[in-house]
């Protein structure tokens, strides 16, 4: 058992360093859940691209770096340290990519990959419908057969980034009366500005359409956008929920630099008598090193070839709490300056806790919920029996 | 990278785990809590004989240390089985005394404690009592910068968990003084609060599988109580306080093993997290055993009663999570 790097990795760490140190916006972006905002980030992945850095961890013909497991939690830590902005892209990369690459064809790949991994094609997120949220098996939205390939019809909701999209991904029913909910679904690829398709930006809980809703009214999609058998999309989709909720989505990176400048804004700011709130401080701290020495483990396991399964539950609670943990602390430590929202004239200058703590309430929420995620710790990882249904 | 357990440290830990849960340990719990340390000696006895305290002790002294990952992976069975008796105290007093630079003293003990002859008591400054001070062969006080060695102790409190035998050291004569004994003494601090988390995560462990166990067994309303989610809920969250307490206590043992700077943050971060997670283990398995958790006569009271004196003991949580934001 260690936890130093080998040389390799050393050199890496210290190349992404270099690179980052040079090329990350001395100011912040726009909010990419704005029009003007998700245009610069859209640049800013091409500036990544440009020097393979959008996608680390994919092959080099498609970008990539062939980077490890370590290497890619490497440039995370380094991304998040170096106070880079948000990937507007990951959603296609860290979901539908992973997909692809266990169940895409070889044309979907070439086809696909290269747009996404420089932030030319920027993909949405289609899962949930106004009456399927965590119960992906109740989808209702349908894909009917045609002549060469399949009529999308219905509505998908709380879609995130499809205001500003360029493609979405998702589950839809083929086959209506299978005996099992999750089956006969398929998995399709499908543009936003494609006929038939109408997007409603909806405002998140800070306002900002970060969401949107599609309504599809006898949408094509050709059988080359099909991903995976037809009637097999749960099979496949699992493949992606399972990403989602486990490493890529939320590296510790991220968690790590927001307990450095939690840290830091305590020492900054707080009444060193007031022990309740360096507790809290602390146990952040403590989280966020548990949280990548747990990842670490996690790493080593299936660099030697294990499979994460249920185990991405764990992860999923864990992280969802310890980001609405530590952006509640940074608010209680800025005191009255944690009510403003990070573009007020007299926000910190700091900034970025009041966003932060929005969308770590989301946490919880999506990617599964977090009474999901604990059935599945509860009956998979402790064999607990099932809860009686329906 | 490769932060995993080897074969042989699993093999360690299995082989730990056979021979404690075939020595009746619980009868010994039981024993050492009436004052007979009978039972719970031989139990020392075996596990000296697999090697437990010789990793603490350095090879010049009979040792085959000082190993604190190998250490760590032995306390967590040490914990998963409630045994008593002053684990920590000893292991960290062979610390302190390699350390502290007195090379009499260390001649005199390490070999003993290798071998498992010798239990040693070992007080912090500021500590009022000596863990099972009326079984050690010897208590080291630690007062500023001076250590004491005694023989002689108050008479012992009733304690929380009274397996946990507490008592005031009594006199004593100076062994050594100066910085030397403060730098030991911190080092010793800080592998004590590291086996102490290793304990709380094994005993945590125990606690959770007892009461998995239970709960898939019990039926009330017509079903096993492990069926609702209000139960699986609470045990999903207990397991979640483990899994990630334990990658942060082999962490700290690395730290300890490789004297880094950061060894002290370190192993306050998993004595703060471990010693949490074990104490909440103990919650939930006294409330899903319901009236049975209880009640002192089943041997699931020996480990609830264990979790709290180990989440506070080398250091309160307060006192750690302050470490953890020191540097």
């Amino acid at each position: 058992m260690d936890l130093d790097a080998s040389a390799a990795d050393a050199a890496f760490r210290d190349e992404a360093r270099a690179w980052l140190a040079a090329h990350v916006p001395a100011r912040p972006l726009p909010s990419l859940e704005t029009r003007a905002g998700f245009a610069a980030h859209r640049d800013w992945e091409a500036e990544l691209a440009a020097d393979r850095w959008s996608v680390v961890s994919w092959p080099a013909e498609y970008g990539g770096r062939d980077a490890s497991l370590f290497q890619w939690l490497i440039f995370e830590e380094e991304y998040y340290a170096a106070g880079a902005p948000g990937r507007v892209g990951q959603n296609g990369i860290n979901l539908l990519a992973p997909t692809l690459f266990e169940h895409g064809t070889p044309e979907q790949c070439a086809r696909v990959l290269g747009p996404m991994a420089t932030g030319e094609v920027v993909w949405a997120q289609a899962w949930s419908e106004p009456e399927a949220g965590s119960d992906l098996a109740s989808l209702r939205a349908t894909a009917v057969r045609t002549a060469g390939g399949w009529h999308l019809r219905g509505q998908k909701t709380w879609s995130s980034r499809a205001a500003f999209a360029d493609r979405a991904f998702g589950l839809f029913r083929s086959q209506p009366d299978t005996p099992r909910p999750h089956q006969g679904l398929t998995y399709l690829m499908f543009p936003l500005d494609a006929p038939g398709v109408t997007v409603r930006p909806i405002g998140r809980l800070d306002g900002k359409p970060a969401f949107a809703e599609l309504f599809l009214d006898d949408v094509f999609v050709p059988d080359t956008d099909v991903i995976g058998e037809p009637g097999q999309g749960w099979r496949v989709a699992m493949s992606t929920a399972g990403n989602e909720r486990g490493l890529t989505l939320r590296s510790p990176g991220r968690f790590s630099a927001a307990a450095e400048r939690l840290t830091a804004l305590w020492r900054e700011t707080a009444d060193p008598a007031d022990t309740a709130l360096r507790d809290r401080v602390a146990d952040a701290v403590i989280g966020a090193r548990a949280y990548q020495l747990f990842t670490y483990a996690n790493a080593s396991r299936l660099a030697e070839g294990s499979s994460l399964g249920a185990e991405s539950s764990l992860n999923k609670v864990f992280w969802s709490e310890l980001d609405i943990a530590l952006h509640e602390t940074a608010l209680d430590l800025l005191g009255p300056y944690g009510a403003l929202a990070d573009d007020a004239d007299e926000a910190p200058a700091h900034g970025g806790w009041a966003d932060g703590w929005t969308f770590s309430l989301a946490g919880p929420v999506y990617a599964g919920t977090n009474e999901i995620q604990r059935n599945i710790i509860a009956e998979r990882l402790l064999g607990l029996p099932k809860e009686a249904r329906g | 990278m490769r932060f995993l357990l080897t074969d042989e440290q699993r093999d360690f830990a299995r082989t730990l785990d056979a021979l404690l849960g075939a020595s009746g340990t619980p009868a010994a719990v039981r024993s050492w809590a009436a004052g007979d340390h009978k039972p719970g000696r031989d139990l020392w006895a075996r596990l000296a004989e697999a090697g437990v305290f010789a990793l603490a002790v350095p090879e010049e002294h009979g040792g085959l240390g000082p190993l604190p990952l190998e250490l760590t992976v032995a306390f967590i069975e040490l914990g998963r089985h409630a045994v008593p008796g002053p684990l920590v105290e000893t292991a960290a007093a062979a610390a302190f005394l390699h350390r502290m630079g007195d090379a009499e003293a260390a001649t005199a003990w390490l070999p003993r404690i290798a071998a498992g002859d010798a239990l040693v008591g070992l007080c912090p400054d500021g500590a009022p009592f000596a863990l099972d001070a009326d079984a050690t062969d010897t208590v080291l006080v630690v007062r500023d910068d001076t250590v004491c060695r005694t023989g002689t102790h108050g008479p012992v409190q009733p304690a929380l968990d009274p397996a946990r035998r507490l008592a005031r050291p009594l006199g004593g004569t100076v062994l050594a003084r100066g910085p030397a004994v403060t730098a030991a003494a911190r080092h010793a601090t800080d592998l004590a609060r590291l086996l102490t988390a290793a304990q709380a995560l094994g005993l945590g462990r125990a606690l959770l599988a007892g009461t998995v166990d239970h709960v898939g067994q019990r039926t009330q309303f017509g079903r096993a109580i492990g069926s609702f989610q209000a139960v699986k809920h609470r045990l999903a969250d207990t397991l979640i306080g483990l899994e990630f307490a334990q990658p942060l206590v082999y962490a700290a043992a690395l730290a300890l093993a490789a004297d880094a700077p950061s060894a002290g943050a370190e192993a306050a971060a998993a004595k703060a997290a471990a010693g949490e997670a074990g104490y909440a283990a103990a919650r939930t398995a006294l409330q899903l055993h319901g009236a049975v958790g209880y009640t002192d006569e089943p041997d699931l009271s020996l480990w609830i009663r264990k979790a709290r004196p180990l989440r506070d003991a080398w250091g309160t949580p307060a006192e750690c999570r302050a470490r953890v934001l020191a540097e």
